[in-house]
């Protein structure tokens, strides 16, 4: 992995990052702004969904997933985004999401 | 059963907000969500807190149901529109739930809070108080809800349909998602078991396909309507959904939803189970 993320995601306790794969990040507006009440869904290889978070106040969501290749799909009122994420190993993998 | 008894939806629901003898109720995993805004004058359910036994794993009982509904201001004549997030799982596993105990007139608004919300219609933080009434449930309907015993035995027999996510039904995922996968019981499926995800059953703001695709997809998947059939999930909730699919949509007979699902499943000691990750 690539060095520690710019912001940690706030987990529960005892979540243990050796076994876990957290993707997380935060959805933004195309002036940067932290969008809240998005609808995040994690579409696994086959493009099938696998689950589905709403992001916080501060825009932030977050998924317990496994390594292998996500697609991220993002719906707002406000525009949509997509973004394929490949998690290699167990542990934090960030990824940022620009609405368009 | 068909889909204008038991689906309403958002324009319908904006048009109702005030009528007499219509409550709308909100469900939610995030029971925080109906804080931040909710359907003017819909009232809270708290699935865990309020539907679960709190000692032993079990619903509340039929005393318990009726203390609840009387105290929610909740009449046994009254239409109950339920609603929530997660594409309506929980407010899906209310309304069977509503069912189970013999409620009358029980409806789900199709999309939820995520088409609510993705509309743009309106949300309030007003609080919601309602007078209370003295609710009398039914004896627990059997008939849509299967147990353990029944589940192993269905094995090779009849329907059985798993609708977690195909990474959950191979075994490469314990739990959706959103939650840490650390758990107890073992990953897989039971056997025979047909994956069809409840997320097929949805578009993607969270209404119900139409009943076309939806017994295409079931088609498609090889259930044999001919045969009784039992859903279950992780913990019944999003096998409520397509319980509701096929059994209230859909107008299927013999259809159960299994609450304990593969919490229990997954935990039984001799049992089964086929893993392909």
């Amino acid at each position: 992995m690539c060095g520690a993320p710019a912001q940690a995601p706030t987990l529960p306790a005892h979540v243990d990052l050796s076994k876990e794969t957290v993707i997380y990040g935060v959805v933004s507006a195309a002036d940067g702004s932290p969008v809240p009440a998005a609808y995040v869904r994690l579409l696994d290889g086959t493009g099938e969904f696998t689950a589905e978070v709403v992001t916080s106040a501060t825009g932030d969501y977050r998924f317990f997933a496994a390594p292998g290749n996500w697609t991220l799909s993002v719906l707002h009122a406000s525009g949509s985004a997509r973004r394929p994420v490949v998690a290699i190993e167990p542990g934090l993998v960030e990824v940022p999401v620009t609405l368009a | 059963m068909s889909r204008s008894d038991a689906l309403v939806t958002a324009d319908w629901a904006e048009e109702n907000l005030n009528t007499q003898g219509v409550v709308f109720v909100e469900v939610d995993e995030d029971t925080s969500a109906y804080d931040g805004g909710h359907l003017p004058g819909a009232v809270k359910l708290d699935w865990k807190t309020e539907l679960q036994d709190q000692v032993r794993r079990d619903f509340v009982n039929k005393e318990q149901f009726e203390q609840l509904l009387s105290a929610k201001g909740i009449a046994n004549d009254d239409t109950v529109v339920l609603y929530g997030g997660n594409n309506n799982w929980f407010a899906a596993y209310a309304y069977w739930y509503f069912k189970l105990y013999g409620h009358a007139d029980v409806k789900l608004l199709d999309g939820g809070r995520k088409k609510w919300e993705l509309d743009g219609r309106e949300l309030s933080k007003d609080a919601v108080s309602r007078p209370a009434t003295s609710y009398q449930a039914k004896e627990q309907d059997t008939s849509i809800r299967a147990f353990r015993d029944e589940v192993v035995d269905a094995i090779g027999t009849k329907n059985l349909i798993d609708v977690r996510s195909p990474d959950e039904f191979s075994g490469k995922l314990l739990a959706p998602a959103h939650l840490p996968q650390e758990q107890s019981q073992r990953a897989g499926h039971i056997p025979t078991a047909l994956n069809v995800p409840w997320s097929k059953a949805a578009n993607e703001d969270g209404t119900f396909k139409s009943d076309e695709e939806l017994r295409a997809l079931y088609a498609d998947a090889g259930l044999d309507t001919s045969k009784e059939t039992i859903a279950y999930c992780r913990i019944g909730e999003r096998s409520s959904h397509t319980w509701f699919a096929l059994h209230e949509l859909l107008g299927e007979r013999n259809v159960k939803n299994y609450d304990g699902s593969w919490t229990e499943y997954g935990s039984l000691v001799g049992v089964p189970i086929e893993k392909t990750a």
